[in-house]
């Protein structure tokens, strides 16, 4: 009796299961066509990228004040930052986007996505909201070199230039400190 | 005098057996698993598995991290249901640092790990039935895991890999269609299920395939410390959200999907189609439990406000576990004080289900083998860490 | 029946027969390629909409031109011979499946004007050939030197030389319902309305209808063996990828891949036009007389067989693969038995009549 049981279930079973798939034969279908279709407008409002997602990250370099707090936050240690101090009378005056002044110039802000694992930490981290995910997804390069992203607008020439300023600074504070020291 | 050796040598091969290597590229190991597989014409008689192709040293990485830096870390370990591990691991640093959370957030982190574990169940029905030759289900599932997976990419902004608990809160607020999506991601889960169980589930040759095959007894699941799934299927009552309600679980009204004697629909206790069947049972009750948390979860709250910018721990030691898809996860951390841990370490539930293969593969058939590893729900980089 | 060489006849009067005789030949080749292709973008497509994709859409508009960039790709890949292969038979086993399947269609009526040889045990001729198919995937699998390989020709082995029985018994009761081996004698006597063909029973009158589900068991055991011996879901276990890689074809590449592949798609061809001819009946038309010509017979016998195929593809997008011990219980404990039963009524029914 079993046995009927079984082919008849058998039939049964496998002819359910054509059923659906004859169903679905004819079901509108979900393939988005990536390249073809942008996926940031021409996209249904399910598979778009959200404003969250957390892909390639935007540097603003006139709101950062180089803190190093993103580079400290990273678990990857991909950001490098190099600061240069600014000097009390700078020829410049820069000031951030916020109106105030800048302390640190940024000589190099350097993030490598080839290492960076988008976790968002970063830009947790970031007091001043300058270092920002955007959902760029798309940026992929054939040398992997060309994804260190360097952000610092600096030039050689101007770090140079802020290096001697500073180190200039620095020596006439000591000579005005030794100064002061041999007057005393 | 060598040649005379050599024969001796050979004539001890039992010339009727074959050792085949299976992994670790090959389709159905579910990454790079490999088994040694002696067999018999199709009789499995023999199966050694390796392991460590995946080894990423997570422990060693957490010594050198510091509370915050560790958790996309943990999203690597099992990366189909991330916010299952993550879940534990800040367990463990809250309860050592002593922080409290607010309600929001222990309802948004049920319904984030609810969905993963729906994710990651839909995943493994899939693939499980991908292994049994059935291709159609698993578009099917995997189309509906991409809703999911949109849904927390809408909270977390990732889409695979979260980093989305925090010490102390989340990252991120929820978004405000958050409760309308999770209704419609219930509603598709709940049809999809239905065809999947009347393509797949129950179909006779699948039935066949599964049902009474690596049957892994009571007493064997319990001595090798299997847990989840893998562990309910064989009849043990054991779910840490019921057995050792953590969060605000026993605020919610759900059952644990166990198998008990005499209560099967197919197959026995242990075997391989319950075990699948306690996923497929587990999907419909984390469908309950997201109507639940949605219907209770407030609006009003800042959830990141809790994240501290430096997680002070004092010294001490601390083991938090919880219930992954895949059965128990728990961290053990212990701390010396500073903000960097002095050791992580990390009980994996794939790692530890994985050690019972040798044991029900033996003199089932090699197709078996496969289904029977499909069964057991392995991701390697759960297993190597 | 001169009309079935009507096209050989036609060429040998104008030319020689040696002529005739070559383009016969090659008109199957020149179905059986086009057809291949059609039948690879058809079950990309169709497969693809069971599982709510869209399937190829880059070459060509809807992705047309895909199975011809499949055979462009294999074409170009590097054609490796294993260093532990044996390397003849390696060699020649791809050649030897295709030339199975090929010489299969050498029986095969397309419509009744046309068919390249009108064999008188067609039918027997068309079922020998086809296990061809099992000495070139035993000598694929063993001459691969690869363990996986090695086992998917063993239960190449097994498998199709066990359903052939069933398939056999089936074809063994048209054969004493119709009275002969001759395939177009057996198309012949399905002519007329539809419930003529043999799966309703064959020629007769209203007390021929005990005799339908017999021999409706009959078509689906048939169908079902054809499968078995076509390697096709649910009976793939020859080469089921999650188990297997590829089976015997695991180290095959470029054109002697292409080759099997060739081969099994040319393979469905047979399994489903034997089905039409058997079941079906053949060219003829479902409505008697009405849309009866040589180009409509032909119409008829492609969209007959074109649904057998589509039938198969369904099958195979739909269960799930069968076990190699399941697989032997299927066919001896069940189809074997139900088909004797079967035979023994269409035995009967051909004695009644
Ligand atoms: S996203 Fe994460 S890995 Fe990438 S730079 Fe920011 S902190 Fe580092
Ligand atoms: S944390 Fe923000 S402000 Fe500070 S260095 Fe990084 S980007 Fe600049």
């Amino acid at each position: 009796m079993s046995y009927i049981k079984n082919i008849t279930d058998g039939f049964g079973t496998a002819a359910t299961g054509m059923k659906f798939t004859l169903k679905h034969l004819f079901s509108p279908n979900v393939t988005v066509q990536y390249p073809n279709t942008n996926p940031y407008t021409e996209i249904s409002a399910v598979d778009k990228i959200p404003d969250r997602a957390r892909n390639r990250l935007l540097l603003d370099p006139d709101i950062c004040n180089g803190c190093t707090s993103c580079a400290r936050a990273c678990p990857v240690d991909c950001i490098e930052i190099d600061t240069v101090k600014v000097i009390a009378n700078d020829p410049d005056q820069p000031t951030l986007s916020d109106g105030t002044k800048r302390r640190l110039w940024l000589a190099k802000y350097d993030i490598n996505f080839a290492q960076c694992c988008f976790c968002g930490l970063c830009a947790a981290a970031c007091p001043t909201e300058a270092l920002k995910h955007t959902t760029v997804f798309d940026y992929c390069t054939y040398d992997v070199n060309d994804l260190l992203y360097h952000f610092s607008t600096m030039t050689p020439e101007q770090i140079a230039e802020k290096k001697k300023l500073l180190a200039d600074e620095v020596k006439a504070k000591a000579a005005a400190a030794a100064a002061a020291k041999s007057e005393n | 005098m060598n040649e005379t050796k050599k024969i001796i040598e050979y004539s001890q091969i039992d010339s009727d057996r074959m050792r085949i290597n299976v992994g670790p590229q090959h389709p159905s190991t579910h990454g790079v698993f490999r088994a040694e597989v002696e067999i018999d014409g199709e009789i499995v008689t023999e199966l050694v598995p390796h392991i460590g192709y995946l080894h990423r040293c997570f422990e060693k990485h957490c010594e050198k991290r510091n509370f915050h830096q560790i958790v996309p870390y943990t999203d690597r370990l099992d990366y189909v249901s991330s916010m299952n591990n993550e879940w534990p691991y800040i367990m463990a640093v809250e309860k050592l640092a002593g922080i409290e959370v607010s309600e929001k957030v222990e309802i948004l982190r049920v319904i984030c790990a609810e969905l993963n574990r729906i994710a990651n169940h839909e995943l493994c029905v899939a693939t499980f039935g991908l292994d049994c030759g059935a291709f159609t289900p698993f578009l099917w599932l995997f189309r509906d895991r991409e809703f999911a997976l949109a849904i927390l990419e809408k909270l977390s902004g990732g889409r695979l890999l979260y980093n989305y608990f925090a010490v102390g809160g989340m990252q991120k607020d929820i978004y405000p269609e958050l409760k309308k999506d999770i209704k419609a991601f219930v509603k598709r889960v709940r049809e999809t299920v239905v065809e999947v169980n009347n393509v797949l589930t129950y179909n006779k040759i699948f039935v066949n395939r599964t049902a009474n095959v690596g049957i892994l007894p009571k007493d064997v699941a319990l001595s090798y410390a299997c847990s989840g799934p893998v562990a309910r299927a064989s009849g043990i009552d054991y779910d840490l959200r019921k057995n050792e309600p953590y969060s605000v679980y026993n605020r919610f009204d759900f059952k644990t999907s166990v198998i008990r004697e005499g209560e099967e629909r197919h197959g026995c206790v242990g075997d391989s189609w319950n075990r699948n069947w306690v996923r497929v049972l587990e999907m419909e009750e984390s469908c309950k439990i997201l109507e639940q948390a949605i219907e209770i979860l407030p609006e009003e709250g800042d959830v990141t406000a809790g994240i501290p910018k430096k997680v002070k721990v004092p010294k001490g030691e601390v083991y938090a576990h919880a219930e992954s898809p895949k059965g128990e996860m728990g961290y053990y951390v212990v701390s010396n004080g500073k903000d960097i841990p002095e050791r992580c370490r990390c009980r994996s539930a794939s790692f530890v289900n994985l050690a019972c293969l040798p044991d029900i593969v033996r003199g089932t058939m090699f197709a078996d083998m496969i289904v029977i590893l499909a069964s057991i729900d392995i991701v390697l980089g759960d297993v190597d860490r | 029946m001169e009309t079935t060489y009507y096209i050989y006849n036609l060429i040998a009067n104008s030319t020689t027969e040696l002529i005739a005789a070559v383009i016969v030949a090659i008109i199957p080749l020149l179905f059986i390629l086009p057809y291949a292709l059609v039948a690879i973008y058809g079950e990309l497509k169709i497969s693809a909409f069971m599982q709510d994709k869209l399937g190829p859409m880059r070459t060509g508009p809807y992705g047309l031109l895909q199975p011809i960039a499949e055979v462009f790709k294999l074409l170009q890949k590097e054609d490796i011979t294993p260093d532990a292969a044996d390397k003849p038979l390696f060699n020649i086993a791809p050649v030897l499946i295709f030339v199975g399947s090929y010489a299969a269609f050498a029986v095969i009526p397309f419509s009744s004007y046309f068919a390249p040889s009108g064999l008188n045990v067609g039918i027997f001729f068309a079922m020998a050939i086809s296990s061809l198919a099992v000495i070139a995937i035993m000598m694929g699998g063993w001459s691969s030197g690869n363990k996986f390989a090695l086992l998917g020709a063993f239960r190449s082995v097994a498998q199709i030389v066990s359903y052939e029985i069933p398939a056999a018994m089936a074809v063994l009761g048209i054969a004493a319902m119709a009275n002969t081996l001759n395939i177009n004698t057996i198309i012949e006597s399905q002519s007329g309305w539809f419930w003529n063909w043999f799966l309703f029973g064959g020629q007769g009158g209203i007390e021929k209808i005990w005799v339908i589900p017999f021999t409706v068991v009959m078509c689906v055991i048939y169908f079902i063996s054809s499968l078995a011996e076509c390697n096709r879901t649910p009976f793939d276990l020859v080469e089921g990828e999650s188990e297997l890689v590829a089976g015997y074809a695991t180290e095959y590449s470029g054109m002697k891949y292409a080759m099997f592949y060739l081969a099994e798609y040319a393979n469905m061809f047979v399994a489903a036009a034997l089905i039409t001819i058997l079941f079906l009946g053949g060219w003829s038309s479902p409505l008697g007389d009405i849309l009866n010509g040589p180009i409509w017979q032909l119409a008829w016998f492609v969209i007959k067989t074109m649904s057998i195929v589509f039938l198969q593809i369904w099958v195979r997008w739909t269960l799930p693969r069968i076990r190699v011990d399941q697989l032997m219980f299927v066919c001896w404990k069940v189809f074997l038995p139900i088909s004797f039963v079967c035979f023994l009524a269409m035995a009967l029914a051909r004695m009644v009549q």
